[in-house]
Protein backbone atom coordinates (compact mmCIF):
# COMPACT_ATOMS: atom_id res chain seq x y z
CA UNK A 1 0.00 0.00 0.00
CA UNK A 2 1.65 3.11 -0.81
CA UNK A 3 1.78 5.96 0.93
CA UNK A 4 1.79 9.06 -0.54
CA UNK A 5 2.82 12.43 1.81
CA UNK A 6 0.89 15.46 0.66
CA UNK A 7 2.12 18.70 2.10
CA UNK A 8 0.47 22.00 1.03
CA UNK A 9 -0.65 24.95 3.36
CA UNK A 10 -3.60 25.78 1.53
CA UNK A 11 -6.53 23.19 3.10
CA UNK A 12 -8.57 23.92 -0.20
CA UNK A 13 -5.58 22.38 -2.18
CA UNK A 14 -4.55 19.64 0.42
CA UNK A 15 -7.77 18.08 -0.08
CA UNK A 16 -8.18 18.59 -3.75
CA UNK A 17 -4.93 16.49 -4.14
CA UNK A 18 -6.05 13.81 -1.32
CA UNK A 19 -8.75 13.38 -3.01
CA UNK A 20 -7.41 12.40 -6.23
CA UNK A 21 -4.65 10.41 -4.85
CA UNK A 22 -7.69 8.57 -3.20
CA UNK A 23 -8.13 7.28 -7.01
CA UNK A 24 -4.61 5.30 -6.96
CA UNK A 25 -5.41 2.03 -5.76
CA UNK A 26 -5.06 1.08 -2.04
CA UNK A 27 -2.96 4.24 -1.81
CA UNK A 28 -3.08 6.29 1.33
CA UNK A 29 -2.92 10.25 2.05
CA UNK A 30 -0.86 11.68 4.71
CA UNK A 31 -1.25 15.26 4.90
CA UNK A 32 1.14 18.03 6.23
CA UNK A 33 0.98 21.70 6.49
CA UNK A 34 4.38 22.46 5.92
CA UNK A 35 8.03 20.91 5.18
CA UNK A 36 8.34 20.96 9.38
CA UNK A 37 5.05 19.33 10.05
CA UNK A 38 6.49 16.92 6.58
CA UNK A 39 9.48 15.20 8.16
CA UNK A 40 7.91 15.17 11.34
CA UNK A 41 4.94 12.78 9.94
CA UNK A 42 8.16 10.76 7.74
CA UNK A 43 9.63 10.28 11.21
CA UNK A 44 6.68 8.68 12.12
CA UNK A 45 5.38 7.05 8.71
CA UNK A 46 6.90 5.12 6.14
CA UNK A 47 6.47 7.19 2.46
CA UNK A 48 6.45 6.57 -0.89
CA UNK A 49 5.97 9.57 -2.80
CA UNK A 50 5.58 13.53 -1.73
CA UNK A 51 3.60 16.27 -3.10
CA UNK A 52 4.87 19.05 -2.01
CA UNK A 53 3.74 22.83 -2.70
CA UNK A 54 6.55 25.66 -2.65
CA UNK A 55 5.73 28.68 -0.86
CA UNK A 56 4.17 27.34 2.31
CA UNK A 57 5.15 29.06 5.92
CA UNK A 58 7.45 27.48 8.41
CA UNK A 59 9.75 25.87 6.05
CA UNK A 60 9.01 25.85 2.18
CA UNK A 61 8.82 23.03 -0.52
CA UNK A 62 12.81 23.83 -1.69
CA UNK A 63 14.15 23.81 1.91
CA UNK A 64 12.20 20.08 2.12
CA UNK A 65 13.70 18.50 -1.15
CA UNK A 66 16.66 19.42 0.03
CA UNK A 67 16.82 18.25 3.58
CA UNK A 68 14.81 15.09 1.93
CA UNK A 69 17.90 14.32 -0.68
CA UNK A 70 20.27 14.90 1.94
CA UNK A 71 18.81 12.28 4.69
CA UNK A 72 20.24 8.57 3.71
CA UNK A 73 16.97 7.10 4.51
CA UNK A 74 14.36 9.76 2.94
CA UNK A 75 17.04 10.49 -0.57
CA UNK A 76 15.13 7.88 -2.76
CA UNK A 77 11.98 8.73 -2.08
CA UNK A 78 10.76 10.63 -5.40
CA UNK A 79 9.29 14.58 -4.55
CA UNK A 80 6.48 16.01 -7.28
CA UNK A 81 6.41 19.65 -6.46
CA UNK A 82 3.28 22.11 -7.25
CA UNK A 83 3.40 24.92 -7.51
CA UNK A 84 1.91 28.45 -8.75
CA UNK A 85 5.55 29.12 -9.81
CA UNK A 86 5.04 28.41 -13.13
CA UNK A 87 8.68 30.66 -14.80
CA UNK A 88 11.12 28.24 -16.11
CA UNK A 89 14.09 29.39 -13.80
CA UNK A 90 11.65 28.13 -10.69
CA UNK A 91 11.18 24.84 -12.47
CA UNK A 92 15.12 24.25 -13.08
CA UNK A 93 16.04 25.01 -9.51
CA UNK A 94 13.53 22.55 -8.05
CA UNK A 95 14.86 19.85 -10.46
CA UNK A 96 18.41 20.93 -9.21
CA UNK A 97 17.71 20.36 -5.74
CA UNK A 98 16.50 17.05 -6.06
CA UNK A 99 12.61 17.15 -6.63
CA UNK A 100 11.59 14.70 -9.49
CA UNK A 101 8.86 16.24 -11.07
CA UNK A 102 7.59 20.14 -11.47
CA UNK A 103 4.08 20.71 -11.93
CA UNK A 104 2.20 24.20 -12.20
CA UNK A 105 -0.86 24.96 -10.70
CA UNK A 106 -3.85 24.74 -11.61
CA UNK A 107 -3.08 21.36 -11.89
CA UNK A 108 -4.58 18.99 -14.09
CA UNK A 109 -5.60 15.82 -12.03
CA UNK A 110 -5.51 13.35 -14.61
CA UNK A 111 -2.12 14.43 -14.87
CA UNK A 112 -0.67 14.20 -11.33
CA UNK A 113 -2.56 10.69 -11.15
CA UNK A 114 -0.93 9.37 -14.17
CA UNK A 115 2.54 11.13 -12.85
CA UNK A 116 2.24 9.95 -9.07
CA UNK A 117 1.15 5.96 -10.49
CA UNK A 118 4.56 6.18 -12.74
CA UNK A 119 6.97 6.75 -9.62
CA UNK A 120 5.28 3.63 -7.83
CA UNK A 121 5.36 1.64 -10.79
CA UNK A 122 8.85 2.28 -10.73
CA UNK A 123 9.60 1.80 -6.92
CA UNK B 1 -2.97 -104.31 -84.04
CA UNK B 2 -6.27 -102.89 -82.78
CA UNK B 3 -4.75 -102.58 -79.46
CA UNK B 4 -1.92 -100.48 -80.80
CA UNK B 5 -4.88 -98.19 -83.03
CA UNK B 6 -7.17 -98.30 -79.69
CA UNK B 7 -4.21 -96.06 -77.36
CA UNK B 8 -3.25 -94.06 -80.25
CA UNK B 9 -6.88 -93.12 -80.14
CA UNK B 10 -6.62 -92.79 -76.49
CA UNK B 11 -3.60 -90.52 -77.01
CA UNK B 12 -5.28 -88.39 -79.37
CA UNK B 13 -8.24 -87.96 -77.40
CA UNK B 14 -6.06 -86.90 -74.65
CA UNK B 15 -3.92 -84.61 -76.05
CA UNK B 16 -7.16 -83.03 -77.63
CA UNK B 17 -8.10 -82.76 -74.02
CA UNK B 18 -4.76 -81.10 -73.43
CA UNK B 19 -5.14 -79.06 -76.11
CA UNK B 20 -8.76 -77.57 -75.53
CA UNK B 21 -7.04 -77.65 -71.51
CA UNK B 22 -4.21 -75.32 -72.93
CA UNK B 23 -6.63 -73.28 -74.78
CA UNK B 24 -8.84 -73.24 -72.06
CA UNK B 25 -6.31 -71.97 -69.95
CA UNK B 26 -5.14 -69.07 -71.89
CA UNK B 27 -8.53 -67.78 -72.47
CA UNK B 28 -8.60 -67.99 -68.86
CA UNK B 29 -5.50 -65.68 -68.49
CA UNK B 30 -6.47 -63.52 -71.05
CA UNK B 31 -9.55 -62.48 -69.23
CA UNK B 32 -8.01 -63.00 -65.98
CA UNK B 33 -5.64 -59.79 -67.44
CA UNK B 34 -8.32 -58.40 -68.93
CA UNK B 35 -10.34 -58.10 -65.18
CA UNK B 36 -6.69 -57.17 -63.75
CA UNK B 37 -6.41 -54.31 -66.22
CA UNK B 38 -10.11 -53.41 -65.33
CA UNK B 39 -10.16 -53.38 -61.63
CA UNK B 40 -6.35 -51.04 -62.19
CA UNK B 41 -8.75 -48.65 -64.09
CA UNK B 42 -11.34 -49.00 -61.56
CA UNK B 43 -8.97 -48.63 -58.60
CA UNK B 44 -7.40 -45.47 -60.52
CA UNK B 45 -10.44 -43.70 -61.31
CA UNK B 46 -11.70 -44.45 -57.56
CA UNK B 47 -8.53 -42.87 -56.29
CA UNK B 48 -8.85 -39.54 -58.59
CA UNK B 49 -12.31 -39.37 -57.59
CA UNK B 50 -11.29 -39.60 -54.00
CA UNK B 51 -8.74 -36.74 -54.64
CA UNK B 52 -11.30 -34.73 -56.16
CA UNK B 53 -14.03 -35.23 -53.22
CA UNK B 54 -10.96 -34.27 -50.80
CA UNK B 55 -9.92 -31.07 -52.59
CA UNK B 56 -13.83 -29.53 -53.10
CA UNK B 57 -14.17 -30.75 -49.06
CA UNK B 58 -10.72 -28.42 -48.79
CA UNK B 59 -12.13 -26.02 -51.08
CA UNK B 60 -15.18 -25.61 -49.36
CA UNK B 61 -13.43 -25.44 -45.67
CA UNK B 62 -11.26 -22.70 -47.33
CA UNK B 63 -14.33 -20.62 -48.19
CA UNK B 64 -15.93 -21.59 -44.94
CA UNK B 65 -12.77 -20.26 -42.78
CA UNK B 66 -11.96 -17.50 -45.24
CA UNK B 67 -15.78 -16.35 -44.40
CA UNK B 68 -14.94 -16.30 -40.66
CA UNK B 69 -11.69 -14.44 -40.88
CA UNK B 70 -13.52 -11.78 -42.77
CA UNK B 71 -16.27 -11.99 -40.17
CA UNK B 72 -14.21 -11.71 -37.47
CA UNK B 73 -12.44 -9.00 -38.84
CA UNK B 74 -15.22 -7.20 -39.05
CA UNK B 75 -16.19 -7.70 -35.91
CA UNK B 76 -12.54 -6.84 -34.65
CA UNK B 77 -13.07 -3.41 -36.58
CA UNK B 78 -16.84 -3.23 -34.75
CA UNK B 79 -14.80 -3.67 -31.45
CA UNK B 80 -11.59 -1.56 -31.97
CA UNK B 81 -14.68 1.38 -32.74
CA UNK B 82 -16.22 0.55 -29.60
CA UNK B 83 -13.06 0.46 -27.88
CA UNK B 84 -11.87 3.84 -29.28
CA UNK B 85 -15.42 5.13 -28.22
CA UNK B 86 -15.21 3.94 -24.80
CA UNK B 87 -11.75 4.85 -24.31
CA UNK B 88 -12.46 8.77 -25.41
CA UNK B 89 -15.81 8.15 -23.34
CA UNK B 90 -13.33 6.96 -20.41
CA UNK B 91 -11.42 10.20 -20.67
CA UNK B 92 -14.68 12.67 -20.69
CA UNK B 93 -15.83 10.82 -17.52
CA UNK B 94 -12.35 10.83 -16.08
CA UNK B 95 -12.35 14.85 -16.58
CA UNK B 96 -15.89 15.13 -15.27
CA UNK B 97 -14.62 13.45 -12.34
CA UNK B 98 -12.02 15.54 -12.02
CA UNK B 99 -14.20 19.06 -12.89
CA UNK B 100 -16.94 17.55 -9.98
CA UNK B 101 -14.16 16.50 -7.84
CA UNK B 102 -12.55 20.54 -8.00
CA UNK B 103 -16.69 21.76 -7.51
CA UNK B 104 -16.94 19.90 -4.65
CA UNK B 105 -13.58 20.85 -3.09
CA UNK B 106 -14.59 24.30 -3.25
CA UNK B 107 -17.99 24.37 -2.69
CA UNK B 108 -16.58 21.89 0.89
CA UNK B 109 -13.90 24.59 1.79
CA UNK B 110 -16.26 27.70 1.45
CA UNK B 111 -18.81 26.08 3.49
CA UNK B 112 -16.92 25.01 6.13
CA UNK B 113 -16.57 27.95 8.16
CA UNK B 114 -18.73 30.82 9.59
CA UNK B 115 -15.43 33.25 9.90
CA UNK B 116 -15.56 36.13 7.72
CA UNK B 117 -11.68 36.43 7.47
CA UNK B 118 -11.36 32.75 6.39
CA UNK B 119 -14.29 32.38 3.96
CA UNK B 120 -12.17 35.27 2.05
CA UNK B 121 -9.04 33.53 2.27
CA UNK B 122 -10.93 30.31 1.19
CA UNK B 123 -12.25 32.40 -2.17
CA UNK B 124 -8.79 34.04 -2.63
CA UNK B 125 -7.27 29.91 -2.23
CA UNK B 126 -9.68 28.58 -5.46
CA UNK B 127 -9.34 31.62 -7.49
CA UNK B 128 -5.31 31.36 -6.99
CA UNK B 129 -4.53 27.26 -6.89
CA UNK B 130 -8.06 26.19 -8.88
CA UNK B 131 -8.86 28.74 -11.49
CA UNK B 132 -5.04 30.10 -11.56
CA UNK B 133 -5.16 33.90 -11.40
CA UNK B 134 -2.32 35.65 -10.22
CA UNK B 135 -3.90 39.36 -9.47
CA UNK B 136 -6.94 40.18 -8.45
CA UNK B 137 -8.95 41.39 -5.59
CA UNK B 138 -12.61 40.84 -4.17
CA UNK B 139 -15.01 44.01 -3.74
CA UNK B 140 -18.23 43.67 -1.48
CA UNK B 141 -21.09 46.29 -2.26
CA UNK B 142 -21.68 48.69 0.83
CA UNK B 143 -25.27 49.37 0.77
CA UNK B 144 -24.69 52.80 2.31
CA UNK B 145 -22.56 54.60 -0.36
CA UNK B 146 -23.19 52.60 -2.77
CA UNK B 147 -19.67 51.54 -3.84
CA UNK B 148 -18.04 48.28 -4.29
CA UNK B 149 -15.23 48.48 -1.95
CA UNK B 150 -12.31 45.88 -2.01
CA UNK B 151 -12.06 43.51 1.24
CA UNK B 152 -9.17 40.95 0.02
CA UNK B 153 -6.95 40.82 -2.68
CA UNK B 154 -4.10 38.49 -4.01
CA UNK B 155 -0.83 40.13 -6.15
CA UNK B 156 -1.42 43.24 -5.31
CA UNK B 157 -2.10 45.68 -2.19
CA UNK B 158 -5.69 45.79 -1.09
CA UNK B 159 -5.44 49.66 -1.77
CA UNK B 160 -4.37 48.70 -5.11
CA UNK B 161 -7.94 48.11 -5.27
CA UNK B 162 -10.62 50.59 -6.66
CA UNK B 163 -13.12 51.88 -4.83
CA UNK B 164 -15.99 51.87 -7.74
CA UNK B 165 -19.35 53.35 -8.45
CA UNK B 166 -22.21 51.03 -8.45
CA UNK B 167 -23.22 50.81 -12.20
CA UNK B 168 -19.89 53.15 -13.11
CA UNK B 169 -17.13 51.05 -15.14
CA UNK B 170 -16.82 47.09 -16.22
CA UNK B 171 -16.83 46.22 -12.65
CA UNK B 172 -19.80 48.64 -11.84
CA UNK B 173 -21.36 47.46 -14.31
CA UNK B 174 -20.84 43.75 -13.81
CA UNK B 175 -22.29 44.54 -10.04
CA UNK B 176 -25.47 46.46 -11.52
CA UNK B 177 -26.15 44.34 -14.05
CA UNK B 178 -25.44 40.81 -12.47
CA UNK B 179 -23.03 39.12 -15.55
CA UNK B 180 -19.82 38.14 -15.86
CA UNK B 181 -17.33 39.59 -17.83
CA UNK B 182 -14.93 37.87 -19.67
CA UNK B 183 -12.39 39.96 -21.77
CA UNK B 184 -11.50 38.63 -25.37
CA UNK B 185 -8.32 39.95 -25.52
CA UNK B 186 -5.88 38.57 -22.28
CA UNK B 187 -2.68 40.02 -23.75
CA UNK B 188 -3.34 43.71 -22.16
CA UNK B 189 -3.31 41.74 -18.28
CA UNK B 190 0.26 42.33 -18.88
CA UNK B 191 -0.53 46.61 -18.06
CA UNK B 192 -2.27 46.37 -14.73
CA UNK B 193 -5.16 48.91 -14.32
CA UNK B 194 -7.47 48.50 -11.31
CA UNK B 195 -10.12 49.68 -13.50
CA UNK B 196 -10.05 47.29 -16.25
CA UNK B 197 -10.29 43.31 -15.10
CA UNK B 198 -9.98 40.59 -17.66
CA UNK B 199 -12.30 38.96 -15.93
CA UNK B 200 -15.10 40.70 -13.30
CA UNK B 201 -17.38 37.60 -11.37
CA UNK B 202 -20.50 39.11 -10.15
CA UNK B 203 -21.13 37.76 -6.26
CA UNK B 204 -25.26 37.31 -6.75
CA UNK B 205 -27.82 35.68 -4.05
CA UNK B 206 -30.57 35.02 -6.30
CA UNK B 207 -30.37 38.09 -7.97
CA UNK B 208 -29.05 40.40 -5.18
CA UNK B 209 -25.31 41.03 -6.28
CA UNK B 210 -23.15 41.79 -2.97
CA UNK B 211 -20.01 41.95 -4.55
CA UNK B 212 -17.19 41.21 -7.50
CA UNK B 213 -14.03 39.07 -7.97
CA UNK B 214 -12.26 41.32 -9.90
CA UNK B 215 -9.43 39.38 -11.50
CA UNK B 216 -6.14 41.67 -13.71
CA UNK B 217 -3.73 39.05 -14.59
CA UNK B 218 -3.25 34.81 -14.56
CA UNK B 219 -0.61 32.63 -13.38
CA UNK B 220 2.18 33.11 -16.54
CA UNK B 221 1.36 29.50 -16.84
CA UNK B 222 -2.07 29.80 -17.52
CA UNK B 223 -2.93 31.26 -21.41
CA UNK B 224 -6.90 31.10 -21.66
CA UNK B 225 -9.90 29.54 -19.76
CA UNK B 226 -11.16 26.21 -19.48
CA UNK B 227 -14.86 24.83 -19.49
CA UNK B 228 -13.82 24.18 -15.76
CA UNK B 229 -12.76 27.61 -15.01
CA UNK B 230 -16.27 28.89 -16.26
CA UNK B 231 -17.87 25.64 -14.51
CA UNK B 232 -15.81 27.41 -11.09
CA UNK B 233 -16.79 30.97 -11.47
CA UNK B 234 -20.38 30.08 -11.84
CA UNK B 235 -19.67 28.13 -8.37
CA UNK B 236 -17.77 31.08 -7.12
CA UNK B 237 -20.98 33.23 -8.23
CA UNK B 238 -23.20 31.95 -5.95
CA UNK B 239 -21.60 30.07 -3.23
CA UNK B 240 -19.23 32.23 -2.42
CA UNK B 241 -21.89 34.75 -2.33
CA UNK B 242 -23.77 32.68 0.19
CA UNK B 243 -20.88 32.18 1.95
CA UNK B 244 -19.10 35.55 2.24
CA UNK B 245 -22.78 36.82 3.11
CA UNK B 246 -23.78 34.33 6.17
CA UNK B 247 -20.05 34.68 7.70
CA UNK B 248 -20.51 38.46 7.89
CA UNK B 249 -23.79 38.13 8.97
CA UNK B 250 -22.52 35.71 11.61
CA UNK B 251 -19.31 37.79 12.40
CA UNK B 252 -21.81 40.49 13.01
CA UNK B 253 -24.37 39.13 15.01
CA UNK B 254 -20.81 37.39 17.19
CA UNK B 255 -19.88 40.67 18.12
CA UNK B 256 -23.28 42.31 18.63
CA UNK B 257 -24.12 39.05 21.19
CA UNK B 258 -20.61 40.05 22.92
CA UNK B 259 -21.81 43.96 23.24
CA UNK B 260 -25.56 42.58 24.36
CA UNK B 261 -23.53 40.22 26.76
CA UNK B 262 -21.36 42.72 28.13
CA UNK B 263 -24.26 45.14 28.74
CA UNK B 264 -26.05 42.40 30.17
CA UNK B 265 -23.40 41.75 32.53
CA UNK B 266 -22.68 45.25 33.46
CA UNK B 267 -26.84 45.54 34.39
CA UNK B 268 -26.34 42.20 36.56
CA UNK B 269 -23.44 43.85 38.79
CA UNK B 270 -25.14 47.26 38.91
CA UNK B 271 -27.77 46.16 42.04
CA UNK B 272 -25.07 44.41 43.54
CA UNK B 273 -23.32 47.39 44.47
Amino acid sequence: MPNILVVEDSPTMRQLISFAMKRIPNSHVIEATDGVDALKKMSSEKVDLILADINMPVMDGLKLVSLVRGNPTYKEIPIIIITTEGAEEDRKRALSIGANSYLPKPIQTQELIRLVNSYLTKQ
Amino acid sequence: MEKETGYLNKADEFLQMFKKGEEFTKELLKENEKLRYKIAQLEESMERSGDEARTKLYEDRIKLLEDEINSLMERFKQVEEENKDFASKYIEVEEENNNLANLYVASYQLHSTLDFSEVLRIVLEIVINLIGAEKFAILLMDDKTNELVPVASEGMAVSAAPRVKFGQGTIGIVAKEGASYFSDNLSYMKEFNPTTPIVCIPLKIKEHVIGVISIYSLLTQKSGFTNMDYELFNLLAGHAATAIFSSRLYTQSERKLTTIQSFLDILKEKPRR
